[in-house]
């Protein structure tokens, strides 16, 4: 067996055949097994006949052939099974070509692994396997787990879907809204396990927000969405500055010191006109407007020309769709570069004051910003010390360090 | 990537099996290791001896001893092993799921490590 040209039919066609195999065939474990099948058979034939016009339906017809003909020897061995075999055989005969169907079914496939009865962890695994194709030893170096744990929640993952008969169906309308949030929100998860730290992981990382842009896209594609359109934004803005956000040794660059020549302007054209989509359709929601905001900076040229009170109205729009505290403070941020730090600060200590970011670093960072720059360095120098105390990430550490250094000795 | 699926089970379960069942079983296990071949999965698979024909081999300071036995006394022994061609772990799983043997026994799935050797 040629395992290079298993895995190119594999990587190529894989997907998408086995979301239509689930369908034909009942469930993830037989319609997998299916699917190495066919992509074996394919790797021995087509290199011999030439590949098919076809080969989406070249493999999932191959593939329900060796489902059927396992089904009939089992049925030939027990006698119990031969009328179970033949009514099968007659259920996976629909015929595969309609359209309709066949992209419905990878709707099906990620609805299903982002289905909300499922726990967080194994929708974000199974979703990487079976919609994006990694391997589970991939999931696995991605998120810093050892690969047993991965397995377990894939294996767990399948077993309830399995034994509480999810339905493998694009939702019906009145419960799309739900279910697509749950599968946004598994493919923000993704995009922000990629793109929040940078160590030396950084490549396996990076890997994962290329899944998710490419995950968004395909939700994109199949189902036109203003929140899926708006989601799609978000991450293009934020991705289009990944190579700007450290320096070389891995130093954090805040987004006014970025080198905005390096921006990716092709990809931050793309997002624009997203925004623009899902704004029209005046059915938008957290995600659209976050991108809107990302499009703001993306949209100014240096970090002066920022138009911080359209910043500012975006976030009053958003706080009525999320009203969260991070949401609040970010609005505060915003106000001080809108109107001044004092302004700010008072913005800032009425977030505080509701307590929920009492451990949150970035508030208390935040707060020392806008001390240091009213010329109150004690207050600055102790808003700093409780940042630097609940800072994980080294370069977040070091910048904070800095920030005190600079502010010179206690007075 | 390649895995070994070890296959451990009580010696006494397998005994207590009839003379039919156990018939069945052994031409069940042969049988998934042809339909494993078929499919590009199998590497090769062994069923092994009685535990009691088993030597444990040690080298200490230079010396060699040979002792008669498992090297471990466990309930449950190595009674064969199958390597298997799997895309990742999770392939692996379920294609140990389907060993026969996993209905009385356990099966350990590990990957091989691929190492190279030094130039």
């Amino acid at each position: 067996m040629k395992h290079d040209a298993l895995n190119e039919v594999y990587r190529l066609h894989g997907r998408r055949v086995l979301a239509t195999l689930i369908r034909l065939v009942g469930d993830f474990d037989t319609a997998e097994e299916a699917l190495h099948d066919a992509c074996a058979a394919a790797a021995e034939q087509w290199p011999i006949e030439g590949t098919p016009q076809n080969p989406y339906a070249w493999l999932v017809s191959a593939g329900r052939f060796k489902v059927i003909d396992r089904w009939r020897r089992r049925a030939r061995l027990q006698s119990s099974l031969r009328e179970l075999a033949m009514q099968r055989e007659t259920d996976a005969a629909p015929s595969v070509e309609e359209a309709d169907e066949i992209h419905d079914d990878e709707l099906r496939l990620i609805f299903t692994c982002c289905h909300p009865a499922l726990p967080p962890d194994s929708r974000i695994a199974l979703t990487l396997r079976e919609v994006g194709g990694l391997t589970t030893e991939q999931v696995a170096r991605a998120y810093l787990v050892p690969t047993p744990t991965i397995a377990q929640r894939i294996v767990r993952a399948k077993a309830k879907i399995r034994d509480e008969a999810l339905p493998y169906e694009v939702p019906p309308l009145e419960e799309l809204p739900n279910r697509l949030e749950s599968v946004l929100h598994v493919i923000y998860l993704i995009f922000n396990e990629g793109y929040s730290a940078t160590d030396g992981t950084e490549l396996t990382r990076k890997d994962l927000s290329m899944q998710a842009l490419r995950l968004c896209r395909l939700v994109v594609d199949l189902l036109d969405d203003p929140e899926a359109n708006g989601l799609l934004a978000l991450m293009l803005f934020h991705d289009a500055r990944r190579d700007t956000r450290a320096t070389p040794t891995g130093e954090l660059v805040l987004l006014e010191d970025q080198d905005r020549s390096r921006w990716n302007r092709r990809q931050i054209a793309e997002a624009e006109a997203l925004v623009e989509r899902a704004l029209k359709s005046r059915r938008f929601g957290p995600y659209t407007l976050q991108a809107a905001i990302a499009g703001v900076h993306a949209g100014a040229a240096r970090a002066s020309d920022t138009d911080w009170s359209q910043i500012v109205t975006l976030y009053d729009v958003l706080l009525r769709a999320d009203p969260s505290p991070v949401i609040r403070l970010n609005r505060a941020v915003a106000v001080a570069m809108a109107d001044g730090p004092a302004e700010g600060l008072a913005a800032i200590d009425e977030v505080l004051a509701g307590g929920a970011l009492d451990d949150y670093y970035l508030a208390h960072s935040a707060r020392a910003d806008m001390c240091r720059r009213l010329g109150r360095t004690d207050d600055a120098r102790v808003a700093y010390e409780r940042a630097l105390q609940l800072v994980r990430q080294a370069p977040e550490r070091r910048f904070l360090e800095g920030r005190i250094a600079q502010l010179g000795p206690a007075g | 990537m390649r895995y070994v699926c070890l296959v451990y089970f009580e010696e006494s379960v397998l005994k207590s099996l009839a003379a039919r069942a156990k018939q069945q079983l052994d031409r069940d296990s042969m049988g998934y290791d042809d339909d494993l071949q078929e499919r590009g999965h199998l590497v090769v698979a062994h069923a092994l001896q009685h535990v009691s024909a088993a030597m444990t081999v040690r080298m200490r300071d230079s010396r060699m001893s040979a002792t008669d036995g498992p090297f471990m006394e466990t309930k449950e022994a190595l009674g064969g092993f199958i390597l298997i061609e799997a895309r990742d772990m999770n392939e692996a799983i379920r294609i140990a799921s389907n060993i026969p043997l996993a209905k009385l026994g356990s099966i350990e799935v590990r990957p091989i490590m691929s190492m190279e050797r030094p130039a």
